[in-house]
């Protein structure tokens, strides 16, 4: 019999479909699925209306996340809303018996840098979490998207969700990132290029030689921002990079198991010949160091070019938003944006705070001190993440430099908890949204590498990486 | 939960005509506190509709008498952004019952599907001659019917697609998670199946 040749992404799929019926979505079945404060509450008061407990409480982790302080976090939350949704999650987890990693536990941390880190994250696998940023994941060569509040309360009742297969779309990337280019740059270059809905509809798979010769992480990050060009995923085949990263964590399988396991993930790659409904390709040549101008992450140019004119727009259409857009920013069409003096730099989120990342921002600003007009916020994706920090003596670094690791949480990513930039100001951030008033009211976002933050973190201004020694 | 049934709608149309509105627009994540699902419909579109005293922005749509009805018509790529159910549940506490709108992000129109949220695609073109219309005429009434797939406005009429399932789902009132507890058994088969990993 000859099989017809697959992408890993149907591989993946087909093997996870429970049912498929005619004009029906499959029901997909879900080896794990993560859980945070934010997007659960309803879920399981849900699940109470229902009268139904969790399917398979092994397959469900929990974290506090998204609305937890970066400071103090032995003390109670001070928001009285915030501190609610974290007990209302302490109290669900206990009540349905899932295993919950609270503040103040060794393995808190932001749901997508905990997953990978635990060796909860493998390859081969199906991953939700009622979180867009799920896509992280993927970079492990799975199936990991983010879903909402009513499939959350579907997958803990039934282990199962709803869905359409997404069409394929292949990105492939070849030959050798120049210097200060980093993988952040790579994924905010493909948003720029194809736009903030350039993938709506695709689970894209991420090939070619540069994306082979990344760590883990980088793939993370540019998995991460597969959703903000409206993929519904992202995902990397595993190699022996991601077998090594995967190895001895946690919760991964281990001796025996472990050699079988790999056995298995060999065989999820696509094969010769599959069809993908779209392919773009790209030379890493033409990447250079990334920044965002606008409101939105597609509006993104490399950090030497200069904001698009209104009559540089490809359709008419876009003028209205792409003005509203400026004048948010407080910028005009045509300018450039280097050396525009900038007030915050947050470096942090499920984009960009693992261990490599803050080596990476550790590597520039060594030995140097923050520009007097900014203020730094580097916050570590997790507890582990910031332990081994400390281990390398990163925070010492950073002390020297002027500012201080903080403890894990999303923290200014999203204007959630305790950490907003204020209205009006400017704000290098390493996370993956530029949105309006994503980071506090009126607060205005430009996105950028760890290299790049860290850079502005010395000048203080919009900065080109590449001038500074490395 | 179940949710109301939904066969035809007859509303004026509140227009929003911006494109690429995402979640933290239609809900900034300041508000997303909340451990139930109702009241968000309050802060709905909440740094347009008030400014940051928190008094209401006159010109703003839905601060605005010339505007009302159960209808919203929004400009491309609606609902972009984070994953929030929220923003679904804030159109829906608000009093919409339909979202128009030529392209919706992803999983907003599935969030909206489980929510008794009917997101209508309509064509460029239509969305414009929509958009002209209430213009002109803000008071214009226009039909939703689910049934037979058709929007019409001013004697214009476009059909629009939706999943037969959810449109199923839609008119009966029921959900994913009814039809998700009648697998149990294949379910059990395929968790013994996959707990190597
Ligand atoms: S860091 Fe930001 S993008 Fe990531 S999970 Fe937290 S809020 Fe979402």
């Amino acid at each position: 019999m000859i099989l017809e040749p697959k992408t890993i992404f149907e591989k993946i799929w087909d093997s996870h479909v429970v049912k498929r019926a005619d004009g029906y979505p499959d029901a997909l079945f879900i080896d794990r699925h993560f859980i945070h404060e934010v997007t659960s509450p309803q879920a399981f008061d849900g699940l109470r209306k229902r009268g139904i407990g969790v399917f398979n409480t092994k397959r469900t982790t929990a974290t506090a996340d998204h609305n937890v302080p970066t400071k103090d976090q032995h003390l109670p939350i001070k928001e009285a809303l915030s501190r609610r949704q974290v007990e209302t999650l302490r109290t669900n987890c206990k009540d349905f018996g899932i295993e919950l990693y609270d503040l103040g536990h060794p393995f808190q941390g932001i749901v997508h840098i905990i997953g990978p880190e635990l060796g909860l994250t493998l390859p081969g696998m199906t991953i939700v979490c009622g979180d867009s940023h799920t896509s992280t994941h993927g970079a492990f060569g799975n199936i990991a998207f983010g879903i909402g509040t009513s499939e959350v309360e579907q997958v803990l009742g039934t282990q199962c969700v709803l869905q359409y297969k997404a069409k394929t779309m292949k990105i492939e990337i070849n030959g050798t990132l120049g210097k200060g280019v980093v993988s952040k740059d790579i994924i905010l270059y493909i948003i720029s290029k194809i736009s903030a809905s350039g993938a709506t509809g695709y689970f894209v798979e991420y090939t070619g030689d540069t994306i082979r010769k990344l760590s883990m992480e980088a793939r993370m990050t540019i998995c991460n921002m597969s959703i903000e060009m409206g993929a519904r995923g992202g995902l990397i085949a595993p190699d022996e990079t991601t077998f090594t990263y995967i190895k001895g964590r946690k919760f991964a399988p281990q001796g025996s198991a472990f050699d079988q396991a790999i056995e298995h993930w060999k065989k999820l790659r696509t094969d010769d010949g599959a069809r993908y409904d779209k392919v773009l390709t790209f030379d890493a040549a033409d990447i250079a160091p990334m920044i965002t101008y606008g409101t939105n992450p597609g509006m993104g140019m490399k950090v030497t070019d200069r904001i698009p004119t209104l009559a540089e727009l490809k359709e008419i259409s876009e003028q209205a938003s792409f003005k509203k857009s400026l004048d948010y920013m407080g910028l005009e069409p045509g300018t450039t944006l280097l050396g525009k003096a900038i007030d915050y730099v947050f470096i942090g989120s499920c984009t960009n705070a693992r261990i490599e990342d803050l080596r990476l921002v550790a590597t520039m600003v060594k030995g140097k001190k923050k520009a007097s007009n900014v203020e730094v916020w580097i916050i570590p994706g997790s507890k582990q993440v910031e332990e081994q920090a400390r281990k390398e003596g990163l925070d010492k670094i950073f002390e020297t430099a002027g500012f201080e690791l903080r403890s894990p949480g999303c923290s200014a990513c999203l204007g959630m908890n305790e950490d907003k930039v204020p209205p009006g100001k400017y704000c290098i951030s390493t996370s993956n949204r530029n949105f309006e008033g994503r980071q506090g009211p009126q607060s205005r976002t430009f996105l950028a590498s760890p290299l790049s933050a860290a850079a502005a973190a010395i000048t203080g201004r919009v900065t080109d990486v590449r001038e500074m020694v490395l | 939960m179940s949710k109301d049934k939904f066969t035809t709608l007859k509303s004026q149309v509140v227009p929003l005509p911006s494109e690429n509105i995402d979640t933290d627009q239609i809900i900034p994540a300041r508000f997303l506190k909340a451990t139930t699902r109702e009241g968000f419909g309050d802060n709905l579109f909440r740094d347009w509709r008030y400014d940051p005293a928190g008094k209401p922005v006159k010109d703003f749509v839905l601060n605005n008498a010339t505007w009302s009805g159960q209808i919203l018509a929004a400009g491309k790529n609606f609902g972009s952004g984070s994953s929030r159910e929220h923003a679904a549940w804030a159109i829906y506490d608000y009093g919409f019952r339909v979202v128009i709108s030529s392209f919706f992000a992803d999983i907003f129109k599935n969030n909206a599907l489980n929510n008794g949220l009917l997101p209508v695609v309509v064509s460029d073109r239509f969305l414009k001659t929509l958009f002209d219309t209430l213009q002109q005429k803000p008071t214009t009434v226009i039909t939703v019917d689910l049934e037979k797939q058709i929007v019409e406005v001013d004697g214009r009429k476009e059909n629009f697609e939706i999943n037969p399932y959810k449109k199923d789902c839609m008119i009966n009132g029921y959900d994913d998670i009814d039809y998700l507890l009648s697998l149990k058994k294949e379910v059990n088969e395929f968790d013994l199946a996959h707990s190597s990993i």
